[in-house]
């Protein structure tokens, strides 16, 4: 079966070439988010990170005979603020048993969404604009987890196993992209927006170190311009943004070999190894077991009142998309930059925004959040206050080293700018005593001076740093470099 | 019949009476129903573990909750027996497998709880079909159950163990599970009560599942008066069983009195047409029909096409909804495990040795119904059977109050006699199976006796949650039974 | 009647379900489970395209527990229940491949 692929709205294409022909990558992405209930999916045992090994168990955790799952509602209410935070749609669902052998599984059974997803669509916007549409997310339970002794702790190789199921049947949301991702940095964004997506929804600590975020990648590749998709591989094990880069281009340029020299690629699951930076297969298609889904007689239906998926939908704070647009829109520069998507990230769109909004120039504003204001502390500063501050750096007041310097204090103190200002003796310079100044310097600088005035543009430019300093040495940082480059022009005659 | 003594043949509510106003203890009862278990039991086998000392406890604990003149309960001093597929924390629980030997829960089913919360004393755990498959209790793993009223005979199954009890004397009550028929089947061959509650209506935590969508705990007892005390104790939402109905239940006992005068009654004729009803077994269930029009009702035969079709439905989803239940049983944290060098080898080592040969079919069974290619041939509709048959029985209950036919086809069978072809055992459930696809409450009811002077049980059906109008007329039965 | 279940199935179905099964079994199972899908021929010839499965007896509304804490086993019961326990965790077998 084909599927014709809509096109996304992006130019940006990664491309492999073997042979004569060029390919384009086309890739759709897995997450895995655990999600930040207290207790499991379907039991009372807590859902921690890093507890003693198999403390976290009760029957049902255990699988023990007898016991029984009950959705767990916070995982429920999750999903649904998921839903409402990528535009997605809530449906009825239904839990299904996915039968299949294994140590880690209690059950032996997962119980996932199989036909019947929670979410159906939704959308991520990436911070440069590109737009990656979602299939599907759907609540699933964790797996306990295995440690295997001898053979250097891997599976291959190792005497026995030991198993901790701490977390098994801790919640998860898997979520589905279609194969909107063009480049390994897109998916890199994509992971790390859908990261900072679920933190702000509180769905999800989103700590990839802690394994809170696991993602596998689903690759092909066609002839650049096809609207045909290739049979595609599922990459496992990436571990990293950095894995999810690197496994991505290998594996395009590996299905690129296999058909340039004339061979299908062949449907399968593929483990990325982060040491050797190759993917290698783990099994095929027809190798996959047959997971004789079938709907869980133990759970009844999830269909969640629509009144209640409204309510919490609207209660969700803005996304990060919605608060770089609103921050641009502020600040007036267009469209997103780097420079908002920082701040976004950071979580200082409101200090800023609210700096702008209370009058601050917004280019200065936006510096001093994104550069000045990032340590620790630097985001509990009052938007006024901010404003405040880059009024007195705007009205000339302040030198840029001065309000650095002043802003640095505002963190700890609560001052206004203008006092910590005058403590510590930043006041500008009145035009006559900056006019001697640079007049004494000058004349303490014969030589530079001459090289000045008869110099090339490289040469004056060069002294005019040389020049500036020495006014800020002798006026202990009071004066301001502009007035002090406008003033030596002046004097240089043009 | 086996010598239990005659004290215990009194009732569950005439023992809780005594113990309740001080005419006896709670130890005294316990220990006579006991020494009648060590008695009797050797020779029935109805019992794979018996709980003396936690019995005794148990029963001291109820007396001084009397002497302390607490309130010890609906059931205080009765003694119960737990079919072995039902939780017991600190008892060794075993579904009569091999793969479960030695294996002792950490928590106690949502029905012992409640048992003990209401006085019962827990005596011990019955045989049973290996995982509650089967109909005769001779796939037990630990040898077959004999009928009290003919040891040559099976007493029926799966519960066997727990229907043998009852009538045996050791206990007047016990508890069982319904999959297809396993309370009231063994009960009409044991002569005993034996109730199927509506699904949702009991609690299935703690009972080891064999079809989640068709299990339903409940009990067997001597007289429907302590089936219905019995259920309004078990009963109930359980907030750990999602599949458990939240609505509070009506009270059973207070409602038995009623009679019948003016409720309509089915004999649902398709079922006392079935393949292999004995003549003698319809006859009966005729009789008990005039029985209840002579006690007001009217009764009228009819017709719900679809029970024919039962049989097949229930085994696809069986034994589809155990081959996944059973998949647990793999030797990594529980039960038996039979080394080997991998895991995979071991699971497989653990699970042909661990499994008896029902079991095993029934797993391949449903493993084949569930497989890729076959999903919608087999379990898809088979459910939609399942559909048929609920709109059929809800096309009846138009009609009729309560559905009338018999419980099993034949009286008790001799031990080995249907061993050696599963499909022959499988009719055995025609006329049990189509309550559980549907959901609804059944009741077997002693009611006569075959030429061969065992037993024969009536089966009264009715909508879901209608279990009052079943008593009702189960307790109509009971009064006039022949 | 055509063969419903052929000796191969069920020897892949013995593999799915973890159970090995002698030639022998093997034979037998095959006829057996024939047997039965055999009976449920005529469950099979039904024309039931208008109705809907029934995956569950009870019409209940959606049933959710609440997110709170609830009581834990005690690990060293559950690891003394272990056909084999080490270092605080239950020990399999070597483990052949990854999950799926």
């Amino acid at each position: 079966m084909t599927i014709v692929f809509s096109t996304v709205d992006s130019d940006e294409i990664h491309t492999v070439t073997s042979g004569t022909t060029t390919y384009e990558l086309v890739c759709g992405l897995e997450v895995h988010a655990e999600l930040a209930t207290v207790t499991k999916m379907f039991s009372g045992a807590p859902n921690r990170f890093g507890d003693e090994p198999n403390t976290n168990v009760d029957p049902v955790t255990l699988g023990l005979p007898g016991s029984l799952p009950v959705i767990n509602e916070r995982a429920v209410e999750l999903a649904v603020r998921f839903a409402g935070a990528v535009g997605g749609e809530v449906r009825r669902s239904v839990f299904a048993r996915k039968n299949y052998f294994y140590p880690d599984m209690p059950k032996d059974f997962q119980i996932s969404q199989y036909d019947l997803p929670i979410v159906s669509e939704g959308r991520i916007e990436l911070p440069g604009g590109h737009v990656v549409g979602l299939e599907r997310a759907h609540l699933e339970e964790d797996t306990g987890k295995s440690t295997h002794v001898g053979g250097a702790g891997r599976i291959a190789g190792a005497d026995h196993s030991l198993v901790d199921y701490n977390r098994a049947g801790v919640p998860l949301l898997e979520i589905v992209s279609r194969p909107h991702v063009r480049t390994p940095e897109q998916a890199r964004q994509y992971v790390d927006e859908l990261r900072s997506i679920l933190v702000a929804a509180g769905v999800s600590d989103g700590k990839m170190e802690e394994g809170s975020l696991r993602v596998d990648a689903n690759v092909s590749v066609r002839p650049v311009g096809s609207d045909v998709l290739g049979t595609r591989c599922e990459i496992k094990n990436l571990n990293s943004l950095r894995s999810l880069g690197r496994a991505i281009e290998y594996e395009a340029q590996r299905q690129a070999d296999l058909l340039a020299a004339g061979d299908a690629v062949e449907q399968q699951t593929r483990h990325w190894d982060e040491g050797t930076g190759r993917t290698s297969k783990m099994r095929s298609k027809e190798e996959a077991d047959d997971y004789r889904y079938f709907p869980e007689p133990d759970l009844l239906p999830v269909d969640p009142d629509p009144a209640w998926v409204e309510q919490i939908c609207a209660a969700l704070p803005p996304m990060p998309a919605a608060r770089r647009a609103a921050l641009a829109d502020a600040a007036g520069v267009g469209l997103p930059n780097e420079t908002v998507a920082l701040i976004v990230e950071r979580g200082q769109d409101v200090q800023a925004r609210g700096a702008i909004e209370a009058g601050a120039d917004p280019t200065r504003a936006l510096v001093h959040v994104s550069q000045n204001l990032s340590g620790d502390g630097g985001a509990t500063v009052a938007p006024d206050r901010v404003a405040d501050l880059v009024a007195l750096e705007t009205s000339g007041a302040l030198t840029a080293t001065q309000a650095k310097a002043v802003l640095g204090e505002m963190v700890t103190s609560d001052a206004s700018p203008a006092d910590i200002a005058a403590a510590r003796g930043f006041e500008a310079m009145d035009t006559g005593a900056l006019e001697a100044m640079v007049d004494e310097v000058i004349a303490g600088h014969p030589d530079e001076w001459e090289q000045f005035t008869t110099g090339d543009d490289k040469t004056r430019g060069k002294l005019t740093g040389f020049f500036v300093g020495q006014v800020m040495r002798a006026s202990a940082g009071q004066a301001d470099g502009k007035a002090v480059t406008a003033l030596l022009r002046a004097r240089s005659g043009g | 019949m086996t010598g239990p003594s005659d004290s215990s043949y009194i009732s569950a509510r005439e023992i809780a009476a005594g113990v309740r106003a001080g005419e006896w203890t709670a130890r005294q009862l316990v220990d006579e129903h006991l020494s009648a278990i060590e008695m009797g039991d050797g020779e029935i086998h109805a019992f794979l573990h018996v709980d003396a000392d936690g019995a005794r406890a148990a029963a001291d604990a109820v007396d001084a909750r009397v002497a302390a003149g607490e309130d010890p309960g609906p059931l205080a001093g009765v003694p119960v027996a737990l079919k072995d597929n039902l939780c017991t924390r600190g008892v060794p629980t075993t579904c009569s497998s091999r793969i479960l030997e030695g294996w002792v829960p950490p928590y106690d089913a949502t029905v012992v709880e409640r048992l003990t919360a209401a006085g019962a004393v827990a005596v011990g755990k019955t045989n049973l079909d290996e995982f509650a498959m089967g109909s005769s209790t001779e796939n037990s793993a630990f040898g077959p159950t004999r009928n009290p009223h003919d040891t040559t005979r099976v007493p029926g199954g799966s519960s066997g163990g727990s229907a043998a009890a009852v009538a045996a004397g050791f206990v007047p009550l016990a508890f069982g599970s319904d999959t297809g028929g396993s309370i009231r089947q063994p009960a009409a061959l044991c002569g005993v009560v034996g109730l199927k509650p509506t699904y949702g209506r009991v609690s299935r935590y703690g009972l080891i599942a064999f079809a989640s969508s068709l299990d339903q705990i409940g009990p067997f007892s001597r007289t429907v008066a302590d089936a219905a005390v019995a259920l309004q104790v078990v009963g109930g939402p359980d907030p750990r069983d999602a599949t458990s109905a939240p609505d509070a239940q009506p009270d059973y006992l207070g409602a038995l009195h009623e009679g019948v005068d003016g409720l309509r009654v089915g004999v649902v004729s398709e079922l006392l047409a079935m393949e292999g009803v004995a003549p003698e077994v319809a006859a009966q269930t005729r009789a008990a029909a005039d029985v209840l029009a002579a006690a007001g009702a009217k009764v009228e035969e009819v017709s719900v096409p679809a029970v024919t079709y039962g049989l097949s439905a229930y085994y696809l989803i069986a034994p589809a909804e155990a081959s996944s239940n059973l998949a647990r049983f793999d030797g990594d944290r529980y039960g038996l495990r039979v080394d080997a060098a991998t895991t995979d080898e071991m699971m497989i080592a653990t699970r042909t040795q661990g499994f008896g040969a029902e079991v095993k079919r029934r797993i391949m069974l449903g493993t084949y119904a569930l497989s890729a290619g076959y999903y919608d041939a087999f379990y898809g509709q088979a459910q939609r059977v399942r559909t048929l048959i609920t709109r059929d029985f809800a096309a009846a209950y138009e009609e009729v109050d309560v559905l009338l036919s018999p419980t099993s086809p034949t009286t008790a069978f001799a031990l080995g006699d249907k061993t050696a072809d599963p499909l022959t055992m499988y009719l055995n459930d025609v006329c049990t199976i189509p309550s559980n696809l549907s959901g609804d409450p059944a009741v077997s009811v002693p009611f006569g006796v075959g030429a061969d002077g065992l037993p024969i049980g009536v089966q009264v059906m009715a909508p879901a949650r209608g279990e009052v109008e079943l008593l009702r007329t189960a307790q109509v039965l009971e009064a006039a039974a022949p | 009647m055509a063969e419903r279940i052929t000796r191969d199935d069920v020897a892949h179905v013995a593999r799915l379900a973890r159970l090995a099964l002698g030639d022998e079994e093997l034979d037998t199972f095959t006829t057996q489970l024939q047997a039965v899908l055999d009976h449920a021929a005529d469950v099979e010839a039904l024309d039931l395209a208008d109705v809907a499965p029934t995956a569950h007896p009870l019409a209940l509304g959606t049933v959710l527990r609440p997110d709170v804490e609830g009581p834990t086993l005690d690990r060293a019961e559950v690891l003394a229940s272990a056909p084999r326990a080490e270092d605080d965790r239950f020990r399999v077998p070597t483990i052949l491949g990854e999950a799926p």
